[in-house]
């Protein structure tokens, strides 16, 4: 069958996503596991150590991979908000809400192992410098979305107040991203970029990526998981349930304050 | 290969405890989160069985 004939539509409503988020998690799991490991490999026995930073720049294949997906998540968690917002489809913010949690995660990592290379390297574990003040604020942007929807009963209003404030957020990740070349920052410039020639060793280059994609792949897998979890936490489909009718599911609807 | 022994690789050049604190982290918070979610999907479906 080919891909124009699969109905997508069908796949928007949450009774019918969750079956198709379990079947493609372990395919993501599966490439996560041999990406991350196939990427430690060639970041600790293949890439040679640093002449300037010795080994404590080996900290690189997963600070610079974690930084990354925290702010390719805001982004997408972003979308997936606004998207919600504008067509008002609770299956956009429920999959806005699955990714916030593995953001924070992300963010959480990047400060601590950036923490990790700032000792060695810097001889300070934390400087107040532009990335990684505007790194921490992440941080906080994550929390803060997750705490206001955390202190709302009415998930409709959770859902569109969170969801704005994720939009509003969104400015922050240029901030990020541009930090070092905006001020005069002590944290280096980019590693990799599209336009110039990388200022690493190529086997140095090829583990990190590899790492990010790892890291791509677990986010997937993970965010898809959670997805699941709240699929079930707020529709409770009737046939899950031992002798749920109809109005139990329009009850709950209610409750729940879905559409 | 850079490593000529066990003990040189864990030592990672004398910044053993800064690389090897930030991939233990790292794996923790991964293993950690999975284990999150697993535990949140169990209660959940087992809420959702219980309570509809």
């Amino acid at each position: 069958m080919g891909i124009a004939h699969i109905n997508w539509f069908k796949y928007s409503s949450p009774q019918a996503f969750y079956p198709l988020a379990g079947r493609m998690m372990p395919w993501f799991a599966a490439a996560a596991l041999g990406l991350i490991g196939v990427g430690l490999y060639l970041g600790f026995f293949v890439a040679p150590t640093d002449f300037q930073q010795g080994d404590a720049y080996r900290i690189i294949f997963v600070h610079v991979p974690a930084a990354w997906m925290s702010m390719f998540l805001y982004v997408i968690m972003a979308a997936w908000a606004g998207l919600g917002l504008g067509l008002q489809a609770r299956p956009s913010f429920m999959m806005a809400q699955a990714i916030a949690p593995t953001g924070a995660l992300f963010t959480f990592l990047a400060l601590l192992t950036g923490a990790m290379w700032g000792k060695p390297t810097w001889g300070a574990w934390w400087v107040w410098d532009a990335r990684l003040t505007s790194e921490l604020i992440l941080l906080f942007q994550y929390i803060g979305i997750i705490l206001l929807r955390a202190s709302m009963d009415d998930l409709r209003r959770a859902d569109r107040a969170s969801a704005v404030l994720a939009l509003v957020g969104v400015v922050n990740v240029p901030i990020i991203y541009f930090s070092v070349r905006w001020w005069n920052t002590l944290h280096q410039g980019a590693s990799v970029s599209m336009t110039a020639s990388p200022k690493m060793a190529a086997t140095m280059v090829t583990a990190m990526l590899v790492m990010m994609l790892g890291f791509w792949m677990y986010s997937c897998a993970v965010t898809l998981a959670r997805m699941r979890c709240i699929i079930v936490e707020r529709e409770r489909p009737p046939s899950w349930g031992k002798q749920a009718a109809t109005q139990d599911v329009a009850e709950a609807r209610e409750c729940s304050g879905g559409v | 290969m850079q490593w000529g022994s066990l003990t040189e690789f864990f030592a990672m050049g004398g910044y053993g405890l800064y690389v090897w604190t930030s991939f233990g982290a790292t794996a923790l918070c991964m293993v950690g989160e999975v284990l999150a979610v697993w535990r949140r999907h169990v209660a959940a479906v087992a809420e959702s069985r219980d309570g509809a």
